[in-house]
């Protein structure tokens, strides 16, 4: 099985461990990732205004790539990315007059694209269409006493149109954490937002969000908590040691990538995970509970 | 030819302003068979009548049409009005120049060219109409009532009252319905199953009431009237004749399942009378949780049993009845907690819904009465009631109000606090509806003597921590979002309509709205009557509505009943399709797409019968048949060929 | 300063507002303040005037505060308020044009370049880009 894949600029350098991880699991399960060639950035926020054309040039432009690809599915890692381009998608189909705008811009990119030629994808919705026996019998790690606090984050659920479960009681993460073997634990914050954006001028929303959520995984007995967002992993990473020299009574708890879990879980090639990339230290918990 | 008068309304400035009146007038006097035209302001009111009177004795008229408004709304005045002055009313047709030309075109050029040929069809219509008789139609003076709530009992016992019999079903094993599961009823508080277990002993013991409990409505055929329905009655796998209620099966049946009476959270057994005061008070056996039924062992109940009652052989039975009229009170459900992610999706204990409440508040409750949390039995000391859970939310569940949250949540917080004098309750609200009679006195003696907290606002989620449920929400008067870590939850559940009625409403073929419920006639003036003639709805079947509401549209329901077997017998209209016998060949075409199984073959004279009686003058036959052996009274080939050909000139 | 209480027609039709409804594409006027979309809101304790004031006082027609407001800033465009609202009002749009309102006077909220060059390096890319909802772009 092909897909495109499309990294995005984070991808590449701060959460470079989501993408390595990434793709050797989705290779272990038998499916490419084929990364597109020439690609851009996606636009990262999708822009909310309804008269603001200009900033869907970027999205459409990568979606044009992705359907020159040939590739009917185009795996998104970054959530912010999956958000914007799926949300592009509905944007153009919901007015033909806006399409039509945007192309005259596009007069440089060799193929049109109309909306239904590209399906973009999220890794965990990827898993799911694989099969989640699939997933159980790539495992060879037993993780039956680790307990995973699963972190959706906003991008995935929000808005309606594009979300890939319930925004208030996901389940499809879970669902791959038990066909993992490991053990679930639900916390109240695991849809709720790490403050996004915030962190580079108001960094003290992002640090209240921090508490409340890393104190709910905590407290709900988690060892590690997944998550897919970079920007959520970078908020809630960092934020925790912050937190910490400031409250020596909060506990901080390891935060991965679901695809680093995955990799571990399978046994793939250590090479994968730079373990420096992160702040609080993972290892500990992860030589404790015998993942490496 | 016949004498053909016109008579063409105004409708003050609804027609005049669109249709040039004087220009129809004059073109209609030289139309062939019109011998007189006359127009008015308001055709339909007392001098119009009395003008047209006039007119069709002075100008020996043989028919007249009105060029007026749809004939849906005054056919009917107009018809009775000639028949006062003798003439048949099937010679008086009306012209719609209102809703299908004044009202749908701007232009009056080419409205009033329109308005001609209109009158001018349906002259044609007219100039071959035949006199035409209603068909009488004989009534069965029984009636059906579906639903043994509240709604169902008061109907049935309107309805026997008035010297008819009544057969109510129910498909529980006894009567009562959700007004047994209360505890106290707003606003005066009375104990609910007191006030409404003399009605149902009067419905056990009501000589012209038979109660058929444990049953469902099977099938139906027929009309108004006349109506054949097949009723199941359930096994009970008790034979009750026999059985004299005496409870000994109960006392010893080994098996316990959760109380659906009790909304889960009792326990009943697998041979059970839902509540003590039940009627009948006989058990029935649920033949799924049965252990007799499950492994083959067992059968303490049929030892046990004084009178030998315990049949385990026992089959569903069918009871055929003729009815003359149907009142349909299948009465709510409460939309479940599950529906809702936000809180809790039905996972969490302490976070219940309404009637799960009142349950927790009766004294005949799984707590005795006591408030206690189902989690541990822990009296609760701060408890949320939050209101508009599933209805108001046209997003994400129901857009409608259902009614009665705001009064029984303030019960609820008003009861608990009764029983809780260190307790503190908390109501979430977006508005409070208290319009009935002492409803806003009540609501305000729940904040001034019971000190009940109410929040304006909604609670976007609630989660548990430890063992509390954490409620996040806020209070727009104040503009601050509060948080509460409450001991228990109750939610106010959308009103749904009950399980089955979908299907119900298909067997009865009534319609149902957008929202499930049963569709009235005209929401303002015909509010218990269905759609379908000799059906008619009461309760929260209809609408979520509280027990007077119920009550009072119960007993119009019954009046409605007794007004249709109060006349000798029903008329029926007579533009029915008829057979000519000797142009029809018995070929059976019309058979095939009639609607009502109204046409039968006659193998003998190898032609087709029609039943005057089920034709509901649609014309499908006519216009299916080959030879125009079917024509439709008042509505022939030629008529409506000539209707066409004026439409044409 | 003193708030103008007046509400007024004209106030309720202004060029400001006719230009959020444009750039939003909300009708405001479905929102009956059930407080949801503020008691989801995880940025709301930051926030000056909080998510169903600021749709109320569109409703009222007054604008003016809202575009001095601190709020759209502190939002971050979580969309949780759009998917909490039973009435399907986008109030995240809603803040969104409000944004743009300021932004399209010319009037930047940040200065990327002020950021500290240690920390612009450490941050992911995607919150230095989500900032520029908040420059002139």
């Amino acid at each position: 099985m092909q897909v495109s894949y499309y990294p995005g600029c984070t991808l590449k350098t701060n959460a470079k461990n989501f993408e390595t991880s990434a793709l050797a699991v989705l290779e272990r399960l038998g499916v490419t990732a084929r990364e597109l060639e020439d690609w851009y950035c996606c636009g990262v926020c999708f822009s909310q205004a309804s008269d603001n054309l200009m900033q869907q040039i970027a999205p459409i432009r990568t979606l044009v790539k992705a359907k020159e690809s040939g590739n009917r599915q185009l795996l998104a890692l970054c959530t912010m990315c999956f958000n914007t381009l799926k949300r592009s998608i509905e944007f153009i189909k919901a007015d033909k007059d806006r399409l039509e705008t945007i192309q005259e811009f596009m007069d440089r990119e060799a193929t049109r694209f109309y909306g239904d030629e590209v399906d973009v994808v999220d890794i965990l919705s990827l898993i799911k269409q694989i099969g989640l026996d699939k997933l159980k019998d790539a495992i060879v790690k037993n993780g039956k006493d680790l307990k995973i606090a699963s972190y959706y984050g906003c991008m995935l659920l929000r808005p309606k149109e594009i979300a890939i479960d319930s925004p208030d009681d996901p389940s499809i993460m879970e669902e791959i954490i038990t066909a993992s073997g490991c053990e679930n634990v639900y916390f109240p914050f695991r849809t709720e937002c790490c403050g996004s954006y915030q962190i580079v001028n108001e960094p003290d929303i992002v640090k209240t969000r921090a508490k409340k959520i890393i104190g709910s995984a905590v407290k709900n007995g988690a060892d590690l908590m997944v998550m897919l967002c970079p920007l959520c992993y970078y908020n809630l990473d960092e934020m925790q040691l912050e937190i910490q020299k400031e409250d020596n009574t909060f506990q901080t708890i390891p935060v991965l990538y679901i695809t680093q879990l995955l990799a571990l879980l399978m046994e793939l090639d250590l090479d994968i995970h730079d373990f420096s990339l992160h702040s609080v230290d993972p290892r500990p918990v992860l030589k404790r509970k015998g993942l490496l | 030819m016949k004498r053909i008068g016109v008579f063409v309304c105004h409708c003050g400035i609804n027609i005049a302003a669109t249709v040039d009146i004087e220009a129809v007038v004059k073109d209609l006097k030289d139309y062939p068979g019109v011998v007189f035209v006359q127009d008015y302001k308001y055709m339909c009111s007392d001098p119009g009548q009395n003008m047209i009177k006039e007119k069709i004795k002075s100008e020996r008229l043989d028919g007249i049409v009105v060029a007026a408004c749809s004939p849906t709304l005054h056919e009917k005045t107009f018809r009775m009005t000639v028949k006062t002055v003798d003439m048949n009313p099937y010679n008086c047709e009306i012209a719609n120049i209102r809703e299908q030309c004044s009202w749908v075109h701007k232009d009056k050029n080419e409205a009033t060219p329109k308005a001609k040929l209109i009158i001018r069809s349906v002259v044609e219509k007219a100039l071959l109409d035949e006199e035409l008789e209603p068909v009488k139609v004989p009534v069965v003076r029984k009636a059906l009532v579906l639903g043994g709530g509240i709604a169902g009992i008061q109907a049935a016992l309107s309805i026997a009252n008035s010297g008819h019999e009544v057969i109510l079903v129910e498909r529980q094993s006894s009567i009562g319905g959700r007004m047994a599961q209360l505890s106290e009823t707003f606003p005066t508080l009375d104990c609910s199953q007191c006030i409404l277990t003399p009605k149902m002993v009067d419905v056990a013991q009501h000589e012209k009431i038979r109660l058929m409990t444990y049953s469902e409505l099977e099938d139906i055929s027929g009309f108004v009237g006349n109506f054949k329905v097949k009723i199941r009655q359930k096994t009970r796998y008790i034979d009750w004749d026999k059985c004299t209620g005496c409870g000994l099966c109960i006392e010893k049946c080994p098996q316990k399942v959760p109380s659906e009476f009790d909304q889960e959270l009792g326990k009943r057994k697998a041979v059970y009378t839902p509540f003590p005061q039940a009627v009948p008070n006989k058990p029935v056996i649920d033949h799924e949780n049965c252990t007799y039924f499950k492994t083959g062992k067992c059968q303490l109940c049929k030892i046990v049993c004084p009178f030998d009652a315990v049949d385990f052989d026992e089959a569903d039975k069918f009871i055929e009845e003729e009815v003359g009229a149907i009142v349909v009170a299948t009465g709510y459900d409460v939309y479940p907690v599950l529906n809702m992610d936000e809180y809790g999706s039905g996972k969490l204990p302490d976070v219940i819904d309404g009637l799960t409440f009142e349950r927790i508040l009766s004294s005949s409750g799984p707590t005795g009465g006591e408030v206690r949390r189902p989690s541990d039995g822990k009296v609760p000391k701060e408890i949320v009631f939050i209101k508009c859970v599933g209805s108001r939310d046209p997003e994400n569940h129901f857009p409608y109000c259902s009614k009665i949250c705001c009064m029984y949540t303030t019960k609820h917080a008003m009861l608990y606090k009764h029983r809780v004098h260190d307790g503190q309750p908390y109501i979430f609200y977006m508005d409070v509806r208290s319009g009935g009679k002492g409803y806003e006195e009540f609501y305000q003696r729940a904040q001034e003597e019971d000190k009940v907290i109410f929040l304006r606002g909604k609670v976007s989620k609630v989660y548990q921590d430890d063992n509390k449920i954490v409620v996040c929400g806020i209070d727009t008067l104040s503009g601050t979002n509060v948080e509460i870590r409450a001991d228990m939850v109750v939610l106010a559940m959308a009103i749904r309509p009950s399980k089955g009625v979908e299907e119900l409403a298909q067997l009865l073929k009534i319609a149902i709205d957008q929202n499930g419920f049963l569709t009235e006639a005209h929401p303002k003036l015909r509010p218990v009557e269905s759609l379908s003639a000799g059906i008619y709805l009461a309760g929260c079947a209809q609408a979520p509505k509280d027990i007077p509401d119920t009550v009072a549209q119960a007993s119009a329901a019954a009046s409605m009943v007794s007004n249709l077997f109060a006349q000798e017998y029903l008329l029926h209209e007579p533009i029915i399709t008829g057979v000519d016998e000797d142009l029809c060949s018995g070929c059976g075409l019309c058979i095939t797409v009639c609607p009502y199984d109204a046409r039968i073959l006659n193998r003998e004279k190898s032609i087709v019968d029609v039943n005057e009686i089920l034709c509901e003058a649609c014309g499908a036959c006519a216009a299916a048949c080959p030879s125009g052996a079917a024509q439709q009274r008042n509505f022939t080939d030629k008529q409506l060929s000539n209707m066409v050909k004026a439409i044409l000139s | 300063m003193t708030k103008n209480r007046a509400i007024s027609s004209r106030k309720i039709e202004s060029e400001a507002l006719e230009q959020l409804e444009d750039i939003s594409g909300v009708n405001v006027y479905a929102c009956y303040q059930c407080g949801n979309c503020s008691s989801a809101c995880p940025a709301v304790e930051f926030m000056d005037i909080l998510p169903h004031q600021v749709i109320r006082k569109v409703q009222l027609g007054f604008i003016d505060e809202l575009i001095e407001s601190e709020t759209p800033w502190i939002c971050a465009a979580c969309i949780t308020c759009t998917v909490k609202c039973p009435r399907g009002v986008d109030i995240a749009k809603v803040m969104e044009g409000l944004r743009q309102i300021v932004l399209r006077r010319d009037f930047e909220h940040i200065n990327i370049r002020e950021i500290d060059k240690k920390l612009r390096k450490k941050l992911p890319q995607i919150a230095l880009i989500g900032n520029f909802r908040k420059t002139i772009l």
